[in-house]
């Protein structure tokens, strides 16, 4: 994992967590922004994974438990498409809140695969 | 069980699901941490089980039982309602055992699992959630007009 780049990943994850929760709350059911943003952190997480799966041959090995970065990884990939997936079919303000809260998990478990890369075991 | 009074499967025809509304949103958290729990479990048993079998045993159940609730919550009938009451109370006790536990005797859960320290690994998301959810389920319990859910 490249550092920076998780960070951001994080921030936009948040932000895009937060954005989607005043939005879902303040009752407007998933639009092209809302899904978009969630859309974007999927996107990110696709580049996430390309450059985790690459990193290695480039002498950026993980410091930490490889096999739990990619269940971390792979979960992370499933959440957003998951809550979109859903955002489509149930058309409700409560779906947008569903788009923030999995937002707000994939900046945890960005969080927590930076941690296995860089942090753990040294 | 004298409760068995009502038979389960008669649902109005409109076939409402229980979850509606703000319970969703339960559901996907419960569905993430079910995920979370799964996962990590999957991880410490393939890797490591021979250093903390109770630790990791209790990783997997508890990653099972996040897994039967989540299914419960959104599944309709008297069955499922009851499974998910079960289910929750189950994660109510393990979170405030295994918490108390992890506190008092640290050497039986050195290793990490979804209930140590009442969550904090999890931002004290599974000492929440299953009060939410015992809320949630009390205030829609099958028995009454399942029409007036929302």
């Amino acid at each position: 994992m490249i550092e920076w780049f998780s960070y951001a990943q994080i921030a936009v994850a948040v932000l895009a967590g937060v954005f989607c929760l005043v939005v879902g709350f303040s009752g407007r059911i998933p639009n092209d922004y809302t899904l978009g943003a969630t859309a974007l952190v999927e996107v990110l997480l696709v580049i996430q994974f390309i450059v985790a799966l690459l990193a290695p041959a480039f002498g950026n090995d993980a410091r930490g438990d490889v096999l739990e970065f990619y269940v971390y990884a792979v979960s992370a990939l499933l959440l957003p498409a998951a809550a979109v997936f859903w955002a489509l079919i149930d058309r409700t303000k409560w779906s947008t809140v569903i788009l923030g809260v999995a937002c707000l998990a994939i900046a945890v478990m960005v969080f927590r695969m930076n941690e296995i890369w860089l942090i753990q075991n040294v | 069980m004298p409760t068995e009074s009502l038979p389960a499967p008669v649902n109005p025809p409109a076939r409402r699901p229980r979850i509606a509304g703000v319970g969703r949103v339960l559901v996907v958290i419960y569905a993430i941490l079910a995920l979370g729990a799964f996962g990590r479990s999957l991880v410490q048993i393939i890797q490591q089980f021979d250093q903390a079998p109770l630790a990791y045993t209790l990783s997997a159940v508890s990653a099972f039982v996040y897994i039967v609730a989540t299914v419960a919550l959104v599944a309709r009938g008297a069955v499922w309602y009851r499974v998910a009451w079960i289910t929750i109370s189950f994660e109510m006790v393990g979170v405030l055992v295994v918490g108390t536990l992890s506190v008092v005797a640290p050497e039986l859960f050195a290793h990490a699992s979804v209930w140590s320290y009442y969550g904090v690994g999890y931002l004290f998301i599974p000492l929440v959630l299953p009060v939410l959810g015992m809320i949630w389920l009390s205030r829609k319990r099958p028995t009454t007009n399942p029409e007036s859910a929302q």
